[in-house]
């Protein structure tokens, strides 16, 4: 499943997409987010029959994913994300 | 012979007359339904004639709509330019209107180093702390006094004006006290705004300028947010306009409108 | 009286070919959202009864309110429930509630349920929420993006319009297909500019029709656009309170060049209709073990 985290609103479309077939809830997009962006639970809220842990976007942040995922595009130059680089099976990806 | 600049925003019009970068003469009109009759109202209202006005120069969302101006210029610039040459220690400005924010960063220079807009979305503008106003049936001023006794702390999940409302409506029912929900309301949108700082670097000293710098009960939570202090000049909502006055005399606009729309 | 031009309304029913007591796996699923509240159970795999109501000001007396609407009349009470799931923005807060499940899994369940295992893509409309589902034949998600931090598309955008045109919501659709010509959209997809936008208009001398249809087009444009984010396969199908907006639906129909699914049963209860057939699942799951 590809879940999609974030938001559109009048300004612009804002999606973190995590696939969910390929992730296994290794976590290690967790601590490099400078905002702790990501988090992993033991049972995927929407898929309540999947048995492995999964990476999901923290409530408290989908709303304002914009926001949060600022520091790491700055305007100009943008270096590869920190989430990205970490997922070890590509399972992420920005929207924006 | 004077230099004018003329913000067309989407509340007010706002013009300010200069003379060797000083304020001679400034107006501030309600935009109202008819944005050309209420330009052609400031213009009128101004102690200094208009024929002794050598250079127009227009910014803000409705600059297209003024007959007068020989020159524009974007709204960032105009900030960037007001501010700094309102207190040249600044080097963040944060500007908020009615429907649009802005958080820009300046160099010693007043040159633009980086900025980030907010806009088409009334939950990073003032459109938000009227819409809760009106929710809580109180005027804007009395809304900032009642935020400013606040000890609670309340927070709000919304990141829309609309569902903002519904949420005060929940709060309201669980008898939330009235300055703790005023408070949460400056909290929210000061959060917003903050975060576009953060985006653009924050940097020493920082200004606000935009009509809703005038609600002290936002300036409170902004300062609070920034962890710092907070420069809000005389007549916050004029500084774009000065902006606008200053660069017409530095010869630094554009001279059609479609070179500064992006 | 009319000053509620929001206020839609609320309903029950129950199947009147099924005697519950004879039933041998009877759930619930309750579906608490920040607009409206649905509750229904399931008798062995078939839509039994229910309720579909206001969500007042908390989330457990909008539970208890929408179920017991849903028993009204057919002598069941909360204990004859074997296993109960809730959904929605509410679902930790349903007080007779076994599990809470997310309303993306509820709603693809749902609609497979109301519309059939040809349904791929599932849009629902909801009080406070957009969402886009892809879903396989048996129900289960395999794509979805939801938008519930903006109020463009949702339902409380359309609250917002049917005050300020003082036209009652369930009236609002039809009246927007009564224009001779499509006008152009409003400009913003912000409600509240939407809503400025549209005073003027109106102050302008633009008829009522003309306004609401000049926002049915930009929800509606908003939405495809929302949608093709994660594409369009049919069978298409659309659940919540908005798909009963016969004006937002055509044009969404037009913009897509699809016709979507019509529907046989209440739109907005398709997130109870998954939770409850989540707990008829669960139920199975757990007999099979013991």
């Amino acid at each position: 499943m590809i879940a999609n985290y974030g938001y559109k609103d009048g300004s612009g479309d804002y999606f973190i997409a995590i696939d969910t077939d390929r992730c296994d809830g290794c976590g290690a997009c967790v601590p490099v987010c400078p905002n702790s962006v990501f988090m992993v639970m033991d049972e995927d809220p929407n898929d309540p029959m999947r048995e492995e842990p999964v990476a999901v976007v923290a409530d408290d942040q989908r709303k304002k994913i914009k926001y949060a995922c600022a520091q790491c595009k700055p305007g100009g130059e943008r270096m590869p994300l920190p989430c990205v680089v970490a997922c070890p099976v590509d399972a992420i990806t920005h929207s924006w | 012979m004077y230099t004018a600049g003329i913000d067309v925003g989407a509340k007010t019009v706002k013009i300010v007359v200069t003379q060797d970068g000083k304020i001679v003469d400034r107006q501030i009109v309600s935009a109202g339904q008819d944005a050309q009759a209420a330009i052609e109202e400031a213009w009128q209202s101004l102690d200094t004639p208009i024929a002794d006005i050598g250079l127009i120069v227009a910014t803000g969302s409705g600059r297209k709509s003024t007959k007068r101006a020989k020159g524009y210029v974007t709204e960032v610039a105009a900030a960037a330019k007001g501010a700094q040459k309102t207190q040249p220690e600044v080097r963040t400005v944060v500007d908020v209107g009615a429907e649009e924010g802005r958080a820009i960063r300046i160099d010693e220079n007043g040159k633009v180093v980086d900025f980030a807009i907010n806009e088409k979305c009334a939950a990073g503008a003032g459109a938000f702390t009227e819409a809760m106003a009106r929710a809580l049936e109180v005027d804007l001023p009395t809304l900032a006094a009642m935020s400013l006794k606040s000890t609670g702390n309340v927070a709000m999940n919304a990141q829309c004006a609309v569902f903002a409302e519904s949420e005060l409506v929940t709060l309201v029912h669980s008898n939330t006290p009235k300055q703790d929900m005023a408070k949460a309301i400056h909290d929210a949108i000061s959060d917003r705004i903050v975060s576009m700082v953060r985006r653009v670097g924050m940097a020493e000293k920082v200004m606000l300028i935009g009509g809703v710098a005038l609600n002290d009960g936002f300036v409170a939570s902004l300062a609070n947010d920034l962890e710092t202090s907070v420069i809000v000049p005389q007549d916050p909502q004029l500084v774009s306009a000065f902006g606008a006055a200053i660069l017409g005399e530095e010869g630094n606009y554009a001279e059609s409108l479609s070179e500064t729309m992006e | 009286m009319a000053e509620e031009y929001w206020r839609w309304t609320e309903s029950r029913w129950t199947n009147p070919d099924i005697d519950w007591k004879k039933g041998d796996i009877i759930t619930g699923g309750v579906d608490v959202g920040s607009v409206s509240s649905q509750a229904v159970v399931f008798v062995d795999g078939q839509l039994y009864c229910y309720g579909n109501t206001r969500t007042g000001s908390n989330s457990p007396d909008s539970a208890h309110k929408a179920m017991g609407l849903a028993m009204e009349d057919t002598g069941m009470s909360l204990d004859d429930l074997q296993y109960t799931v809730g959904t929605g923005y509410g679902r930790v807060n349903v007080p007779f509630g076994t599990r809470a499940i997310t309303e993306i899994a509820c709603h693809a369940r749902g609609a497979n349920f109301m519309y059939g295992p040809t349904v791929k893509t599932v849009l629902d409309m909801g009080g406070q929420d957009c969402k886009a589902i892809h879903c396989d034949p048996r129900g289960k998600v395999t794509n979805f993006l939801m938008n519930d931090k903006c109020a463009a598309g949702t339902g409380r955008g359309m609250e917002v319009f049917a005050d300020l045109l003082q036209v009652p919501i369930t009236q609002i659709g039809e009246l927007s297909l009564q224009v001779e010509k499509e006008p152009p959209p409003v400009s913003s997809t912000c409600v509240v500019f939407a809503k400025s936008e549209a005073s003027s208009l109106l102050r302008e001398g633009w008829p009522k029709e003309k306004v609401i249809a000049a926002y049915c087009s930009a929800m509606a444009h908003r939405v495809v656009t929302l949608l093709e984010r994660i594409g369009v396969e049919e069978d298409f199908a659309i659940t919540g309170g908005i798909a009963k907006n016969v004006g937002v639906v055509g044009r969404i129909e037009k913009e897509l060049g699809i016709t979507a699914l019509k529907p046989k049963i209440d739109t907005q209860i398709a997130g109870a209709v998954g939770a409850a057939l989540f707990g008829d699942a669960l139920v199975k799951k757990e007999r099979k073990k013991g």
